[in-house]
């Protein structure tokens, strides 16, 4: 229906208008998760319902969990948004807000050359997709293996922090 | 019922783009420039499953599968590197990580 | 036989490549056995071959050997290839056998020298240069040779180089010979765009062909060909390197600025005589130049101080000599100059050299004097020099050769009484300088003790060169008219007894007015010596016509003054001009990297909108 689909853009767009002028990083977070939960309706409303549990379990379920891990980790809170009130004074947002807003008027411009054209209301099943990613793209599966194989160990290996050993002869 | 019109859907995915990376340009904090990058890849992603919904094809959310996948992937290696960042300089600004500087 | 042809050049070579790398290693007497002995064996193989030569004259009146092919490019062809005629021959017999009695006198010369070796690869190589140019059978083996010869002379007028005074003295033979070569060399190249060939047979069979007589063309590369000979042989105006050259040991000088580099102006212009003849204002313009050559050389010479000195413009008369026979015609006249002239030039400048070290290094003949008795051998020989160059008649060689010259010069088709006027002043001069120079060395108050007399190595070479001294003047030089034409006379010309009278009689007058003003009355020159005029002719005269002077205004002066002027170095601006506005450009655009991430996605951005906007725009 239309509707959820209007209703569910607009809560994302506001939701990420939140999520990057909070101070706190929990509340952007949070913010950013309800961003996340607003997509996955769009993405319903659109006929993907796939997309839309691989958006709320993934993105929303494990990456944005695994943000506030670290943000609880490293214990930021009051003074980061302390900080980050110092930081996002008005004058920031001008440069940026004219560039990104020129490039919007840009995109906005190539994308609305082509003709009108209306999504059909259909659904594209989990089914199709398991089939076609099994059997057109069952490269890309395995690549797309390498790269999260990869990102364990890379992450692994950065995240470790050694103890600092001084020789010997350096020690106090 | 009244069709969604296929450019409503991607102006949608431009405005969300165009908001992440207004977050990159101002914010200063390294996690609020990676949740800043996280709405810019899933306005892609969006973007990807506008088109396969337009189509009726599945190429659209295999798309937004790869996409997913690889933002896991560098999300996991960036907090890492994050950790590593907080540990040796104490901060967290992204102006203090000049070393790169000609 | 003339397969050994190679040998000749060959030989020096080996041995110069022998002393220039383990030299230094060798003990003496090795170093001495491969420099001399080398040359000795090349002597040896060219005495044999000329005496074949001339028992067995061969077909084309010539030996030749093709080496091998140096290069190829068009219609340029260049060989390493050999070629003796009866007046190569000449030329070869002269180098190498004064060339081998000079290096067995530098044994012992350079005996106390710490570079002996270096000295003697020197030398091998010089002689090897000086063969391959006077065997060359074409230009550019020749220019080659030519090359050769002025490299070694760079680096044994150089030889003692700590001391600046002898740099400076290479340099300045190196340079002003330069400006010669490079004329012949435009030279060459006019000849071969003229020809299409540098083969020197067959540029002088083509040349009559091609060119008509008087020819601009033929005229302008006869000049330039002069003007080289001019710097080699140290003829007006490029005089000025060799009194200077005498910077260098008196077996340098011997070899080098009396017997054969000098002469190599003489040789190109003998050789390529067919050239010459096709253009008959070179040859008055040589017989002008030697004549004038001849007389303000023997001027300069009349008051020199320095025994070397005076060795040394006698050569740049001597070799004027020669230029005025060529220039007059006498082509054989002035092969026999050179073949008498380097046997008592050497002659004099080994006895020099010898007098020169028992005196520990004194160079000034006035304080010299009385020697005859301390060194008779050296008395003996050294007169017997003096007494050829001052052409006395009869008992010396170089009576013969120069009055052959004299007669030539008023007799000859090219001939004029103004020149044979000049060379008969320049005979009177230098039979006086001569005389001069023997008895203020050997006769008067001894002013320093002589010390040690030099040994049996030394002295050999006089004693042979005495000998040439006083017989080579009967050596018909044979099957030279095979190879230069004969000289053609004027058709009305007076006998040449009444000629020969005339230049005994000048003679003779030089020699009795040196006797009478060293000699007899002394205090006639004191009393010269008071008179304003006189003293500034003289003074004029010492500093060689002021010539050096004269290129100091001239030339070197402006050239300071431009270097002054370009004292930045205005083409090297550009280069660095270039440098710095990169640097300027690299410091300006740095700005951009300044680690800041943020920056850098703006700057990606900027980048994204540029390409949309030309997106959109087109």
């Amino acid at each position: 229906m239309p509707i959820l689909f209007y209703l569910s853009s607009a809560v994302a767009i506001i939701a990420t208008i939140m999520v990057i002028t909070r101070y706190h990083p929990i509340h952007a977070l949070l913010y950013l998760v309800v961003s996340f939960l607003a997509i996955a309706m769009v993405f319903l409303s659109l006929g993907a319902p796939f997309a839309a549990a691989l958006e709320v379990i993934v993105y929303a379920g494990a990456i944005m969990v695994l943000f506030i891990f670290v943000v609880m980790m490293l214990n930021l809170g009051k003074e980061t948004a302390a900080q980050e009130k110092d930081w996002l004074r008005p004058a920031v947002w001008i440069g940026p807000g004219i560039l990104t807003l020129v490039l919007l008027m840009e995109m906005s411009i190539l994308l609305l050359a082509p003709p009108q054209r209306n999504v059909a209301i259909a659904v594209v099943t989990p089914r199709q997709v398991a089939l076609s990613l099994y059997g057109e793209y069952i490269i890309a599966v395995e690549l797309i293996g390498f790269l999260l194989t990869t990102g364990i160990v890379g992450a692994a290996h950065i995240g470790k922090q050694k103890k600092k050993s001084l020789h010997r002869f350096l020690q106090a | 019922m009244a069709p969604i019109s296929a450019h409503a859907v991607l102006i949608v995915a431009a405005i969300l783009f165009v908001l992440g990376l207004a977050g990159v340009l101002t914010r200063k904090n390294i996690i609020f420039m990676l949740i800043s990058i996280e709405i810019m890849l899933n306005a892609a992603g969006l973007a990807f499953i506008a088109a396969g919904s337009r189509w009726q094809q599945p190429d659209g959310q295999i798309m937004y599968l790869f996409i997913l996948a690889m933002a896991a992937a560098e999300v996991s290696v960036a907090l890492a590197m994050v950790l590593q960042i907080h540990h040796q300089h104490k901060t967290l600004d992204v102006e203090d990580l000049r070393e790169l500087k000609d | 036989m003339q397969q050994y042809l190679y040998l000749i050049p060959a030989m020096p070579l080996i041995g110069f490549l022998l002393l220039i790398t383990g030299g230094a290693q060798f003990p003496r007497y090795v170093t001495a056995m491969i420099g001399a002995g080398s040359i000795c064996v090349s002597a040896i193989i060219a005495i044999t071959m000329s005496a074949q030569f001339l028992l067995y004259p061969p077909l084309e009146g010539a030996y030749h050997q093709q080496l091998w092919h140096w290069f190829n490019i068009g219609k340029l062809h260049a060989d390493i290839g050999l070629h003796m005629d009866a007046m190569s021959l000449v030329f070869v017999c002269i180098i190498t056998f004064i060339g081998a009695l000079i290096h067995i006198y530098s044994i012992a010369f350079m005996e106390h020298d710490r570079d002996y070796a270096r000295f003697f690869a020197s030398m091998n190589l010089f002689v090897c240069s000086m063969l391959l140019l006077v065997m060359a059978d074409n230009l550019v083996l020749l220019y080659l040779g030519w090359e050769g010869v002025g490299l070694c002379s760079f680096l044994l007028i150089g030889f003692w180089y700590e001391s600046e005074a002898n740099c400076m003295a290479a340099r300045k033979a190196f340079v002003i010979t330069r400006i010669g070569d490079t004329a012949m060399i435009i030279g060459l190249f006019l000849l071969f765009r003229e020809l299409g060939t540098l083969n020197i047979r067959e540029i002088l069979a083509l040349a009559p062909q091609h060119f008509a007589t008087g020819n601009t063309t033929v005229t302008w590369i006869a000049l330039l060909l002069l003007a080289g000979g001019m710097g080699k042989s140290a003829q007006l105006p490029l005089q000025t390197w060799l009194p200077d050259a005498m910077a260098g040991p008196s077996p340098v000088s011997a070899l080098i600025h009396a017997a054969t580099m000098v002469t190599a102006g003489v040789y190109l212009i003998a050789r390529m005589h067919t050239i010459f003849e096709l253009s008959p204002v070179t040859m008055h313009l040589t017989a002008i130049i030697g004549a004038l050559t001849l007389l303000m050389a023997g001027c300069s010479a009349m008051v020199q101080t320095d025994i070397k000195r005076i060795l040394a413009y006698s050569t740049i008369s001597q070799i004027g000599y020669m230029f005025l026979a060529l220039g007059v015609g006498a082509w054989s006249a002035a092969i026999f100059h050179f073949f008498t002239h380097a046997f008592f030039k050497a002659l004099l400048f080994l006895a020099a050299g010898a007098v020169i070290e028992t005196l520990h290094h004194e160079h000034n003949i006035f304080k010299m004097g009385g020697l005859r008795k301390d060194m008779p051998l050296i008395f003996l020989t050294f007169t017997i020099g003096a007494a050829a160059l001052a052409a006395v008649p009869f008992v010396t060689a170089g009576f013969f050769s120069k009055d052959e010259i004299l007669w030539f010069a008023w007799s000859a088709q090219g001939g004029h009484p103004l020149l044979w006027v000049t060379g008969l002043l320049g005979a009177f001069i230098t039979a006086f300088y001569s005389t001069r120079l023997i008895l203020v060395v050997f006769w008067g108050e001894r002013q320093t003790t002589p010390g040690k007399l030099p040994s049996g190595a030394m002295n050999i070479p006089l004693v042979v060169l005495a000998i040439f001294s006083i017989g080579a003047g009967w050596i018909h030089l044979p099957h030279l008219e095979e190879v230069l034409p004969a000289t053609v006379l004027k058709p009305a010309h007076p006998e040449e007894i009444i000629f020969q009278s005339i230049a005994i009689l000048s003679t003779s007058l030089g020699i009795m007015t040196g006797y009478m003003l060293y000699y007899l009355y002394p205090h006639t020159i004191r009393g010269w010596k008071e008179s304003e005029g006189l003293m500034a002719v003289r003074n004029f005269f010492y500093a060689g016509w002021k010539f050096d002077q004269l290129y100091d205004v001239l030339f070197v002066r402006p050239f300071v003054f431009i270097t002054q002027v370009n004292r930045n170095d205005v083409t090297d601006k550009l280069y660095t001009g270039i440098a710095n506005i990169h640097l300027q450009l690299n410091r300006f655009l740095s700005v951009s990297q300044n680690g800041s991430l943020r920056w850098y996605v703006a700057g990606v951005l900027i980048g994204i909108l540029f390409i949309i906007t030309l997106q959109i725009l087109r």
